[in-house]
């Protein structure tokens, strides 16, 4: 499968501010990759580079191939994007918004070839009317039409979920869904909400202060091996005795008396010595959702790094 | 450029600056036909000149239009400012601009076509004054020959220009604005790459505009001859040099003259040099520029 983006050493430095430091990833064709961090982690500012909004201070960015910077229009002839908030101009329709952003874009423009796309991101009947008066949801809709009117190879979304109710965030993960597994895109979806990228994304990367904690397929990084098991009990001081006292030892949490982490196929085994030993289990929840790696990554230094390596 | 337009056509803010024109010259024009005399009475006792003419006659179309001008061309800088002081900023503070950095145009061309649409936009907007000061006063108050009340040096003098011989002349003098207010139209596209809203471009246009005029009307030897002559400001009047009619030895004025075409060749070329640096300038911050907005 070819790399349809290659980042290498990307740095950006605001003053004495890095933004990015050496962020190097790769997306490959037909990939929905996942690009996560919390607020302030360099996400947006990596993906201006990858627009050219904003100038690196070291790296490159390869997309289809070429060096961003010396085959700029090529590239962004085939990429759509929606940076952040889809802010569009009030005073005008739908219609004539969606129409601006696809004559910049390079193409002919046709009045079914605009209403098309309405009609897909579900805007049709509100072709009419100004962007000024539209929904957030209605407004992350329509930027995603600019994003996709002219047919893009790559569909770069910073935040897309961003502001909307939970109908509309199930909307957009079907339609990314869709522009991935009907129209083989290549989608970057950057995002601080785990549990929606690990329903769509194939290959993700997590970024904290501007830096790669890791990166890999959702597969890999949702293995079983790293299964959080949180218990709870009418004792737990002295479930946290008998936990230390037995081979479960290992599998503790130092900051989290009652947390293990293990393999999955273990739960039932270690359910089993609780019930054993006499302990009144409120609770164990087992999860190895991305959340929940995630939240592990961006609280446990130690443990990211211990990952990472 | 026809994208530019059609956003220009579309934005609310572009049609105050042809309403206020319209509003104001309409006062002019009611307030000459009501009173015209006394403020030609007035004009002729400043002038302390001896001239004979018919005072109804001479408020005429011709006359009423340069009134107008003399006013409103000290004003039209801030209604150009007020739609391309938007030309950037507007788009930052609407979050478009992100959008549009990020299609395949480049930056060159962007700023090339939004200062080609505020030029435009100026344009339009003299032809409107063309229109409502100088054809529509026409229609109030008829033609006639032209009086120019003008002050050289110490000296109040009135100039007569026939008035076959007139016409010419305002095409001239508004083909004469349209390149001083590109000048204010770049140095606000210029002023509005730095700013994430409309106010401050246009606020800081209009600082300049002030200070510079207030540079160039003070009359010192050093800055008669070191500063004035690099203010462009020196040479948004320069419209009224179309209007300054030539004479004969014998002081009888010669139609179809100007008393000094090469001041006013020199005031345009320095005009344009204005633009192509501000504008060469704009292009270059705004190719520099991270679009962070």
């Amino acid at each position: 499968m070819s790399a349809i983006v290659s980042v290498d050493n990307l740095v950006k430095q605001f003053g004495n501010f890095t933004a990015v430091d050496g962020l190097s990833f790769t997306v490959n064709e037909g990939d929905v990759y996942g690009f996560l961090g919390q607020n302030g982690a360099g996400k947006s500012t990596t993906i201006r580079m990858m627009l050219t909004l904003i100038k690196p201070t070291a790296g490159s960015i390869k997309i289809f191939g070429k060096e961003i910077l010396h085959h700029r229009s090529d590239i962004l002839r085939q990429t759509g994007a929606m940076i952040e908030r889809p802010d569009l101009y009030k005073y005008l329709s739908a219609y004539n918004n969606l129409s601006i952003f696809a004559k910049m874009s390079g193409i002919k423009v046709s009045k079914k070839l605009l209403m098309d796309q309405l009609e897909m991101v579900g805007l049709q009947e509100a072709a009419d009317k100004k962007a000024g008066v539209f929904s957030q949801g209605m407004k992350q809709r329509l930027g995603i039409a600019v994003a996709l009117v002219h047919n893009p190879k790559l569909i770069i979304l910073d935040e897309p979920t961003n502001g909307l109710d939970p109908q509309g965030i199930a909307d957009m993960r079907n339609l990314i869904l869709r522009l991935s597994n009907e129209m083989g895109k290549t989608v970057i979806i950057s995002s601080h909400l785990l549990s929606e990228v690990e329903q769509i994304a194939n290959r993700m990367i997590i970024i904290d202060r501007g830096k790669k904690i890791v990166e890999g397929s959702v597969e890999e990084l949702l293995d079983p091996e790293h299964t959080v098991v949180d218990i709870d009990t009418t004792n737990n001081e002295a479930t946290q005795q008998l936990l230390a006292s037995s081979k479960w030892n290992d599998y503790l949490q130092a900051e989290k008396p009652l947390q293990l982490m293990m393999n999955k196929t273990q739960v039932p085994a270690l359910i089993n010595d609780l019930v054993a030993g006499n302990v009144q289990l409120l609770s164990v929840k087992a999860s190895h959702s991305l959340e929940n790696y995630f939240l592990s990554l961006t609280t446990r230094h130690e443990h990211v790094e211990a990952f990472a390596n | 450029m026809q994208i530019e337009l059609f956003k220009i056509t579309r934005r609310p803010r572009t049609y105050i600056a042809f309403a206020a024109i319209t509003a104001i010259v309409f006062i002019f024009q009611f307030a000459f036909k009501a009173d015209g005399q006394s403020y030609m009475d007035l004009m002729m006792q400043s002038a302390k000149d001896e001239f004979a003419f018919d005072r109804v006659e001479a408020i005429n179309g011709y006359f009423m239009c340069y009134i107008i001008l003399n006013t409103l061309l000290i004003q039209v800088p801030i209604l150009v400012a007020l739609i391309a002081a938007d030309s950037i900023s507007g788009e930052a503070n609407m979050g478009t601009l992100r959008l549009l950095v990020s299609k395949p145009v480049s930056r060159t061309q962007i700023i090339l076509v939004k200062f080609a649409a505020a030029t435009i936009f100026t344009i339009f907007l003299l032809v409107w004054m063309a229109v409502t000061a100088l054809f529509l006063s026409i229609v109030i108050f008829g033609t006639g020959d032209m009086l120019v009340f003008r002050t050289k040096g110490t000296e109040s003098m009135i100039m007569q220009i026939t008035k076959d011989d007139v016409m010419w002349r305002y095409y001239a003098a508004f083909a004469y604005a349209t390149v001083a207010l590109t000048v204010i139209a770049a140095l606000s596209l210029l002023l509005s790459i730095f700013a994430d809203n409309s106010i401050g471009p246009i606020i800081a246009t209009v600082c300049i505009v002030i200070v510079c005029t207030i540079i160039s009307n003070i009359n010192v030897p050093i800055i008669d001859r070191n500063v004035k002559p690099f203010l462009f400001t020196s040479y948004l009047v320069g419209w009224k040099g179309f209007f300054y009619i030539g004479t004969n030895e014998n002081g009888n004025t010669i139609k179809g003259s100007l008393e000094n075409w090469p001041a006013i060749r020199n005031s345009l070329m320095i005009l344009i040099a204005h633009i192509v640096l501000i504008v060469g300038i704009s292009i270059a911050v705004f190719r520099k520029k991270d679009i962070l907005s």
